[in-house]
């Protein structure tokens, strides 16, 4: 019984955090009054949901008890209306009463707040963690790979500008919603990459952050169904996440997308992925991310590297360069050149794109450069190029790949 | 007659957690301030901290770079003000697009008020 209530409440805890804080928000009128009713509301469930039994709709249940603390607090502190008006209503909405009570959701509000352009960057994706998630200041630092302290000044920081300079909690008007959205999709898309391909660590892929974007882009999908970059951005997490079991070998070495064993990609996630670019590629010009969902469709239906239709590719990726132009996008757009045209074709798209200065301490455009050299035979060069790309990558996974490469090529150069 | 602009620089590791004593001969100063100069001021105010800032700088015709902070300056020099009442930052914001800022930007800055 017990751990029954547990599990209810983790996963209540999981699937409803940002729905029950999101509703609670609004009555409250403070981010941090609300996160602290929507805590007790939780700690309360474990108390009650032994003795009361797991109620039918556990969201239901946490944002009346989370609301209804959050308005005994306001009614104590009179003096609180005054200080921190902004957030709220005018009028404070009746609770819903009973089991099918109807609560509005307000998580677009929540993340739309998060997600605000007058926000740091890093600041909207540690808010967005801690606030829409529910994952607890530590966790979020661990996350992000920064200090307790630092992380908790950042959030701490974040709030007070949301409340000092007035920052809605509201959906953006329409006229807004394209700039507005692209925001919050970048930061669940930063949320992915972060656990894609960890930054440093010894593990390439962070399984819980990869998650926690897979719930953000899912819980859009629900919210803004008819938003075609809301489509692309999930497609591309499913269709990059269906790959997760083949990225690295038994011994934890990198493997390229030429050795992965397709048979283990998973099936139900491309299959999902691959509908859902088809609907998302439907505007003129198409999303960013549904380009990119694209690409990565390619791969998954392509029944093998060899197989591989690198044109069609290259020709997305100039439709990407378009659409959304940037030094890594033409930095893939040369790798895809190479693999369709021939490495020396690769390397001389590369060469021209080498004296971009954002490039220029990014360890994947010496490897590709690399790569190009050893697949033409100049090993000495080659070797030269995994060394420098050594020098930039800081990810133990990626650094054992790049020496094993780097090993290769120097004894192959010393034998020609 | 003509008409002057005072702008009023501090340290905000400073101002942000003032003691009692430090608020209370500020508040105190400013009285002072309004006693001695009333018919000569036209209005002021004090600006919450510049964490509660944001900075718009237009990229291109109507398009803008919005950025958590205050304005970072590297050869711009305060130019000209308005003080606007909006229900919100993103009134706030939209209000200051309209506004010309050729080779520089803007900062929105809410204006503190005291109870």
């Amino acid at each position: 019984m017990t751990i029954d209530v547990e599990t209810a409440v983790a996963d209540a805890h999981r699937r409803e955090w940002a729905f029950v804080l999101a509703a609670t928000v609004r009555v409250a009128g403070d981010i941090d009054l609300a996160e602290e009713c929507v805590q007790d509301a939780y700690a309360r469930a474990l108390a009650k949901w032994p003795m009361d039994g797991i109620p039918v709709n556990t969201g239901a249940w946490l944002t009346t008890v989370a609301r209804r603390r959050a308005l005994d607090v306001r009614r104590r502190d009179v003096r609180f209306d005054r200080l921190m008006p902004m957030l709220a209503e005018p009028d404070v909405p009746a609770l819903p009463e009973g089991r099918n009570a109807t609560i509005p959701d307000d998580r677009l509000r929540l993340i739309f707040t998060c997600c605000h352009p007058a926000l740091s960057d890093e600041a909207q994706i540690a808010l967005t963690l801690r606030l829409v998630c529910g994952l607890t200041t530590n966790e979020v630092s661990r996350a992000l790979l920064v200090s307790e302290s630092t992380m908790a000044a950042r959030i701490t920081r974040a709030k007070k500008k949301i409340a000092g300079a007035h920052i809605p909690y509201i959906v953006p008007s329409s006229e807004q919603l394209p700039e507005r959205i692209d925001a919050v999709l970048s930061v669940v898309h930063l949320v992915f990459t972060a656990g894609h391909t960890a930054v440093s660590g010894n593990q390439l892929v962070r399984r819980d952050l990869v998650e926690r974007a897979l719930d953000l882009a899912r819980m859009l999908r629900a919210l803004l169904p008819e938003n075609r970059g809301v489509a692309g951005l999930l497609a591309l997490i499913l269709l990059s996440d269906s790959r997760r079991d083949t990225r690295v070998d038994a011994n934890g070495r990198l493997l390229l997308l030429s050795e992965q064993d397709r048979v283990k990609w998973d099936r139900a996630e491309i299959v999902e992925g691959v509908a859902l670019v088809r609907e998302a590629l439907g505007s003129r010009p198409p999303e960013r991310f549904a380009v990119m969902a694209a690409i990565a469709a390619v791969h998954a239906e392509a029944p093998s590297w060899d197989a591989t239709d690198w044109d069609e590719i290259v020709g997305l990726y100039d439709l990407l360069t378009v659409v959304w132009p940037s030094p890594i996008v033409a930095l893939n757009r040369a790798v895809a050149v190479g693999f369709a045209r021939g490495p020396q074709a690769g390397l001389d798209a590369i060469d021209e794109l080498s004296t971009d200065p954002t490039l220029a301490s990014y360890s994947y455009l010496s490897s590709s450069r690399a790569e190009f050299l050893r697949r033409l035979g100049r090993y000495a060069e080659s070797a030269l190029a995994f060394e420098e790309a050594l020098a930039f990558c800081e990810n133990t996974v990626e650094r054992d790949f790049l020496m094993a490469r780097l090993l290769e090529t120097a004894t192959l150069s010393e034998g020609s | 007659m003509s008409e002057y602009l005072i702008l009023i620089y501090g340290d905000e590791s400073k101002l942000s957690n003032p003691s009692p004593e430090l608020m209370g001969k500020m508040m105190k100063g400013h009285e002072d301030f309004a006693k001695n100069h009333g018919a000569s001021l036209r209005g002021g105010n004090a600006l919450q901290p510049t964490g509660t800032a944001t900075s718009l700088r237009e990229t291109a015709p109507g398009e803008f770079v919005v950025t958590d902070g205050a304005f970072a300056e590297t050869k711009e020099a305060l130019a000209g003000y308005y003080l606007i009442e909006a229900a919100n930052l993103d009134e706030a914001i939209a209000i200051a697009k309209g506004i010309p800022s050729p080779n520089g930007g803007l900062e929105v800055r809410p204006i503190r008020v005291f109870d």
